[in-house]
């Protein structure tokens, strides 16, 4: 880790927590998702107004109002467009797009996609409770196709969705997958995700204790990557199609360059804007 | 387990840190239980989050200021924690005080563990004589958490049960 060591730290995690009470209820996984995401701030000792926290809709989307760094909680599903125009718009602000697996994969399943294509330098933390936890627990595109509920009798019979699958085959740069269980294993890996350059994607499994209270268990179903990171696309495929969903660690580490704007935002105001928009 | 705690300066460290961690995390679950409308169980965290607020003064105090810190992975736990925090995803808004004490009491279990494991595994003498005092205090206090549990009734096998869930729609 390229960081010297601090004797006294410029910043702790409380230096990111607003004032705002989560109102999720005690024991969800997005507590330690939350904490993940401060721990991994205070190491890169990002002061809190160089980090924007972009979010869609969701329990996962409420980050932003949870943080003391500037926040966007934006439509639902479309938080990657958001948080690609203010990256481009202010290159010099850490862009982290918090979101669920309702948010990112289903209505922002398109979103999602082309921000993997287009790799904007940013990070993508969806925490993934396969389930719609704020609508109060429909299935989601990431839900096993036999999970039983009120909702969804005898399940959906629908193929969950491979996110960091569809991730890789998008053009994502960096992709990983950890477990709200281990908030440190969570954030070191997004401490690694912030810094890569490009669009890295993090996957969090993170319990939803009251519509999915099974989901507890999660934490005897994970288990750590056996092997090193690939930069290799065809090896990180081939480990994805064939991983069982649980495996947590880095996957993928690419290379392809960021995409950048084209246009030197700082030379234009409103006004050049609104003569371009009359013609 | 524990080959890297040899020194009291790193000792101090993980002291430290997983005394703050305690604080931290039982604000929260005070924060949690205001929330959810559970004055009681938020004053217990409240209380606990106090007594640990007094061992972090302590360890600042063994270590003439605040010790310096490591990467929140490089910690030495035996838990995917620090080992005196109640674990992400134990808290619930129906727990009643047996539960909450319950946690409370694992945590100091676990914490005791962790300097008797220290102790018995350093080759520091200063390290083993903090830890083995640290280690004290946490079985004093789980002694005392006992009693307190015994005062109140184990919850019925459905208590997590609601018909009404707490979240709202948006
Ligand atoms: C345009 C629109 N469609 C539907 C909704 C209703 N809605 C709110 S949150 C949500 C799903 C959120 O699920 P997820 O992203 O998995 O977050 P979680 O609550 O599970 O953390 C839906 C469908 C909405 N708010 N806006
Ligand atoms: S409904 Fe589920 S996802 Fe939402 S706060 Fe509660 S436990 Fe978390
Ligand atoms: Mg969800």
């Amino acid at each position: 880790m390229n960081k010297p060591e601090s004797l006294v730290p410029r910043y702790s995690h409380k230096d990111y927590k607003s004032a705002v009470k989560p109102i999720w209820c005690p024991g969800c996984g997005h507590f330690g998702v939350e904490s993940s995401l401060f721990r991994a701030l205070a190491y890169l000792e990002l002061p809190p107004e160089r980090v924007a926290v972009v979010s869609g809709i969701g329990c996962s989307s409420r980050i932003p109002a949870y943080t003391q760094c500037y926040g966007f909680h934006g439509v639902h599903g479309r938080a990657p467009a958001v948080a690609t125009g203010l990256k481009l718009a202010r290159p010099e602000l850490t862009v982290i797009v918090t979101s669920g697996d309702g948010d990112a994969f289903s209505i922002g399943g398109n979103h999602f996609i082309h921000a993997c294509r287009r790799n904007v330098d940013m990070t993508l933390l969806v925490m993934d409770n396969e389930v719609y936890g704020m609508t109060k627990g429909q299935p989601s595109p990431t839900t096993p196709a036999d999970w039983d509920s009120k909702i969804a009798p005898g399940g959906t019979g629908v193929n969950p969705f491979a996110p960091l699958a569809v991730a890789l085959a998008s053009g994502a740069n960096f992709i990983a997958r950890g477990f709200s269980g281990d908030p440190n294993g969570v954030a070191h890996l997004l401490v690694e995700a912030i810094q890569h350059p490009g669009f890295s994607f993090v996957q969090v499994l993170s319990p939803c204790i009251t519509y999915r209270p099974e989901e507890r268990f999660w934490k005897k179903t994970v288990h750590p990557s056996s092997v090193e990171p690939t930069r290799d696309p065809a090896v990180a495929g081939h480990r994805l199609l064939s991983d069982d969903g649980f495996t947590t660690g880095i996957f993928y580490l690419g290379n392809r360059p960021c995409y950048t704007a084209t246009v030197d935002t700082s030379n234009h105001d409103l006004s050049a804007i609104e003569e371009d928009l009359a013609l | 387990m524990n080959q890297a705690i040899s020194t009291l300066d790193a000792f101090l460290t993980h002291a430290h840190e997983l005394e703050r961690e305690a604080v931290e995390r039982y604000e929260d679950l005070a924060e949690q239980m205001e929330v959810h409308n559970k004055p009681e169980l938020a004053e217990l965290f409240r209380k606990m989050a106090a007594i640990e607020q007094q061992h972090v003064d302590k360890v600042e105090g063994l270590a003439g200021g605040q010790p310096r810190t490591f990467a929140p992975w490089d910690y030495q736990w035996q838990t995917p924690e620090s080992p005196e925090s109640i674990p992400v995803g134990q808290g619930h808004y129906r727990m009643n005080p047996h539960q909450a004490l319950s946690l409370v009491l694992a945590c100091e279990e676990r914490a005791e563990a962790f300097f008797a494991n220290v102790a018995e595994n350093t080759s520091d003498p200063a390290v083993r004589e903090s830890a083995l005092q640290f280690a004290a205090e946490e079985r004093e206090h789980a002694e005392l958490l006992k009693v307190w549990l015994a005062r109140y009734p184990e919850p019925k096998a459905d208590w997590w049960q609601d018909l009404d869930d707490p979240i709202s729609q948006e």
